[in-house]
């Protein structure tokens, strides 16, 4: 669909809120559940670029205006800030700890992880769970990995991952329960990396 | 040979026939309507919105209608209306110093600004029954009214407030935002507001019990009645393009603030300390018992120990909610003889090894007898 | 009377929008930290709290229009409160319904896991009254995250340790504590804890709500579940001495039915499509007449 620039906050939704956000979530979900394995949303958002059809789709699932979201500078400088507030009222938050969901568009920095907020000890889920754009889901370094939903182990090999996350990551694991969580996107599909994903290489 | 039961789909159809027939009642007597709930037994009407947290008279009647009279069920009724409403707008906090009084007792001051005004209250009747309503009822008499005076009927916590002596109405920094325990889970510790929260929508009867434990000595907190408004509160909301608040329309409130000693502390000096009770229409048992609550829970504010049942807000806050509390009391009705039968299981097999044990001993016993009489 | 027009209209799955993306939030942190309770902004739901609205609440969030939908308590599709939970979703999600374990997407139970091995794509909903296992230790919910929190379950061993000393057997025949991938200490909810092995490594997700306490928690299919045990007294299951008496099973479990006022009884599996199935395959048990 064509669209003016001044008007792209209006386009793109869902074409049935109800019954999308409801597959949608599903997809999500079993990806959460089965780390390692790519879903492709079937009936994906447009949002503006840079943000991804993946990424639009899962901010119209999961965001509102209870949920702060943190944009890479990249990000707020687009139409996405204006899409997403109108498309989900959620409120763009500048401090990381204050995200719940954090989104970064393809080929920008990795934030550090460390920087968004961890979760407590006491109430490990209030973490931010980081949305990050990729080239691909496959094709890239393949790492082995395994924990919870994982069937003894399974091999992940996304591409455009900097060379210094599976540090980052192991980082991140040390820290259980605490710690973030991810959503790799790639055109219209994810793969998910909860914080209990260990990488084995 | 052994058919499995059956037909659990039949048998709920058939409960509900027989429970719609047994709550029309004789069909020879006219069906109640809901202006006549509403009108006449508007105090359950008022209970039913209070503690389903939702203002509709109309549909608070309905609720009293389909639940046969029983009132927690139909405050679980209009509870499960209200979550489907959507959220349209936040509204102003109610200006309670600006309401129509019908009805306002200070225990503190014999007369004060705005007077003493008993309103409609059963205080002071004689508990009789009265056999003129049983049957057609006379016309009552309509009652004197006296034209709205104008005249400010202040608050009596702003009066002790001149003097510097109540402790200052409590407020939360610019920053605060009011919770919403319909929308939030509880987190204890909690905060003042939701837990004024938790109280306005909680049981009338446990608040009661509660209240009254606090003054049999479980957590005393020298309470005096400021003050009791009954009235009509404007309901504002403000609109953002407007800049200004707009009236949304009227509601009844019962309004309480009760007034309680303090000897002062490390950090406060003597004073008065509040405790404060709001509820939808008129209900002034539910308002004073709710504000001696409220005060009980602040003990830890005043540095008091917490010693009783009312001072524990895990517990009293827990357990407050009747919808809650009879769900999961009920849910006993239900089958559990998947779970039974593992703790059948279990009793069984202790049973036989306990009586093992003894038919052993016995034996042991027995034995020791025989070779005594040898 | 404006306000009684406006009564009849719900959303798909009944809850709001709003509501269902709160709880699909909590479910994706569930997910990601097995075993930890997710508080979450439990909503009134038109069924008492205690007879499954946490349990329903996860269903309706997750359920769609290509799901087939089984409803058990007790093990049965029968019984009258699934029956109410199943004629739920019917009206107010317009879903395909089954009792077949294996045709379901979704299985939302109280009380047992089925019988028959669950496989990937499926997704259990429990239904939850009491979701913290260290509540009967501790009743304050401020000391028990703190437990949590600090991975301390050394009470929670005690007391297992007590039973045995006491009566030479742990006295927890049901809702027996689990410990979750290495971690969380977790109620697996009121079933027999006959069922307790069914959840180690299970292909299906399983996901529980907990209406009144406002809870959800969630183990990930694939996931070590270990019932809490000791050296000395390896953690087991019972065993029933007879088989079922219409199909004939030895491996299920076995409800008791009173049969006379002289002390007959006979035991019949609790899982009724499990023993359906049984039968229409052709086994007999010793009070059971071939299908």
């Amino acid at each position: 669909m064509p669209q003016k620039a001044a008007n792209a906050a209006y386009y793109g939704a869902f074409q049935d809120p109800v019954t999308n956000a409801q597959a949608a979530f599903r997809g999500i979900m079993d990806a959460m559940a089965r780390p390692g394995r790519i879903h492709v949303f079937a009936d994906p958002a447009r949002p503006p670029a840079p943000l991804s059809p993946a990424q639009g789709t899962i901010a119209l699932t999961l965001f509102d205006q209870d949920t702060p979201v943190h944009l890479t500078q990249g990000l707020a400088a687009t139409a996405v800030a204006s899409w997403l507030s109108f498309q989900t009222g959620a409120p763009i938050a500048a401090d990381r700890l204050q995200a719940r969901f954090a989104l970064v568009e393809k080929a920008a920095a990795l934030p550090p992880l460390s920087g968004f907020a961890q979760g407590t000890q006491d109430y490990p889920d209030r973490s931010t769970t980081v949305i990050i754009e990729l080239e691909a889901l496959s094709g890239g370094t393949a790492r082995r990995v395994a924990g919870p939903g994982i069937d003894g182990e399974t091999t992940i090999a996304p591409l455009g991952l900097p060379d210094a996350f599976d540090a980052l990551w192991a980082e991140n694991g040390a820290q259980f329960p605490r710690g973030v969580d991810l959503i790799l996107t790639a055109g219209d599909a994810c793969l998910c990396l909860p914080r209990t994903l260990r990488i084995l290489r | 040979m052994y058919v499995a039961v059956k037909g659990g789909e039949t048998a709920i159809a058939e409960a509900h026939r027989l429970l719609a027939d047994r709550r029309r009642g004789p069909r020879d007597l006219p069906a109640l309507s809901l202006a006549q709930i509403a009108g006449q037994l508007s105090l359950a009407v008022d209970r039913v919105m209070a503690e389903a947290s939702l203002y509709d008279p109309i549909l608070a009647a309905l609720a009293v209608k389909q639940a046969r009279g029983d009132m927690i069920e139909a405050i679980f009724l209009l509870r499960a209306y209200r979550t489907t409403l959507p959220r349209l707008a936040i509204s102003q906090p109610l200006e309670t110093a600006a309401m129509q009084i019908e009805r306002r007792v200070s225990a503190t001051y014999k007369d004060l600004p705005g007077g003493q005004l008993l309103g409609p209250t059963f205080d002071y009747t004689h508990r009789l029954l009265d056999p003129d309503l049983a049957g057609e009822e006379a016309e009552p008499e309509t009652p004197a009214r006296r034209a709205v005076s104008g005249e400010k009927v202040m608050r009596v916590s702003d009066i002790l407030d001149g003097e510097g002596l109540v402790e200052g109405d409590g407020s939360f920094g610019p920053d605060h935002v009011a919770g919403d325990i319909t929308r939030e889970p509880l987190d204890f510790p909690m905060p003042r507001d939701t837990r004024l929260q938790v109280l306005a929508r909680g049981d009338e009867g446990f608040l009661l019990a509660l209240a009254y434990s606090t003054q049999r000595g479980y957590g005393r907190t020298h309470p005096f009645v400021g003050e009791i408004r009954i009235g009509l509160a404007d309901v504002e909301i403000e609109l953002p393009e407007l800049g200004f608040s707009v009236p949304l329309g009227r509601i009844r409130i019962t309004e309480c603030q009760m007034v309680n000693q303090f000897k002062g502390s490390a950090k406060e000096p003597p004073q008065f300390t509040r405790g404060y009770g709001l509820v939808f229409g008129q209900s002034e048992r539910k308002a004073m018992a709710m504000s001696l609550v409220d005060r009980a829970l602040r003990a830890d504010e005043f540095g008091e120990d917490i010693v009783a049942p009312a001072q524990d807000q895990e517990f009293v806050l827990s357990h407050a909610d009747n919808v809650q509390a009879t769900g999961f009391v009920e849910h006993l009705k239900l089958p559990h003889y998947v779970d039974f039968q593992a703790e059948l299981d279990l009793v069984r097999r202790m049973r036989a090894e306990y009586e093992a044990k003894r038919a052993g001993q016995a034996g042991d016993e027995d034995a020791i007898t025989s070779e005594a009489a040898q | 009377m404006s306000a009684i027009e406006g009564i009849a209209r719900t959303n798909f799955a009944y809850l709001d929008e709003q509501t269902k993306r709160m709880i699909r939030r909590a479910i994706l942190k569930a997910i990601a930290i097995p075993g930890y309770q997710v508080p979450f902004a439990s909503r009134e739901m038109p069924m008492p709290y205690g007879w499954g609205t946490g349990g329903v609440q996860v269903t309706a969030a997750i359920i769609g229009p290509e799901d087939r939908l089984k409803v058990i308590d007790q093990g049965a599709d029968d019984t009258t409160n699934a029956v109410s939970i199943r004629a739920f979703f019917e009206k107010v999600a317009n879903v395909a319904v089954t009792t077949h374990t294996r045709d379901a997407t979704i299985i939302q139970t109280r009380h047992r896991i089925p019988e028959a091995p669950l496989s990937e794509g499926q997704v259990l909903v429990y239904q939850v009254p009491i979701p913290e296992p260290l509540r009967f230790l501790e009743p304050r919910e401020t000391e028990t995250r703190m437990m949590h929190a600090l991975e301390e379950y050394g009470l929670m061993h005690v007391k297992l340790y007590e039973d045995i000393a006491r009566n030479g057997h742990i006295a927890t025949t049901y809702a027996y504590p689990v410990q979750v991938a290495g971690r969380y200490v977790m109620d697996p909810s009121p079933i027999p804890k006959f069922d307790n092995p069914k959840m180690d490594r299970s292909p299906a997700l399983q996901l529980f709500g907990a209406g009144r306490e406002k809870r959800i928690y969630a183990v990930p299919p694939f996931t070590e579940v270990k019932s809490l045990d000791f050296e000395d007294h390896p953690f087991t299951i019972q065993r029933f001495d007879k088989p079922c008496a219409l199909c004939g099973s030895t491996h299920s479990y076995l409800d008791e039915v009173v049969l006379d006022d002289r002390g007959g009884r006979m035991f019949v599996c609790s899982d009724t499509d499990f023993c359906e199935e049984r039968r229409e395959a052709g086994h007999v048990g010793p009070l059971g007449v071939p299908a």
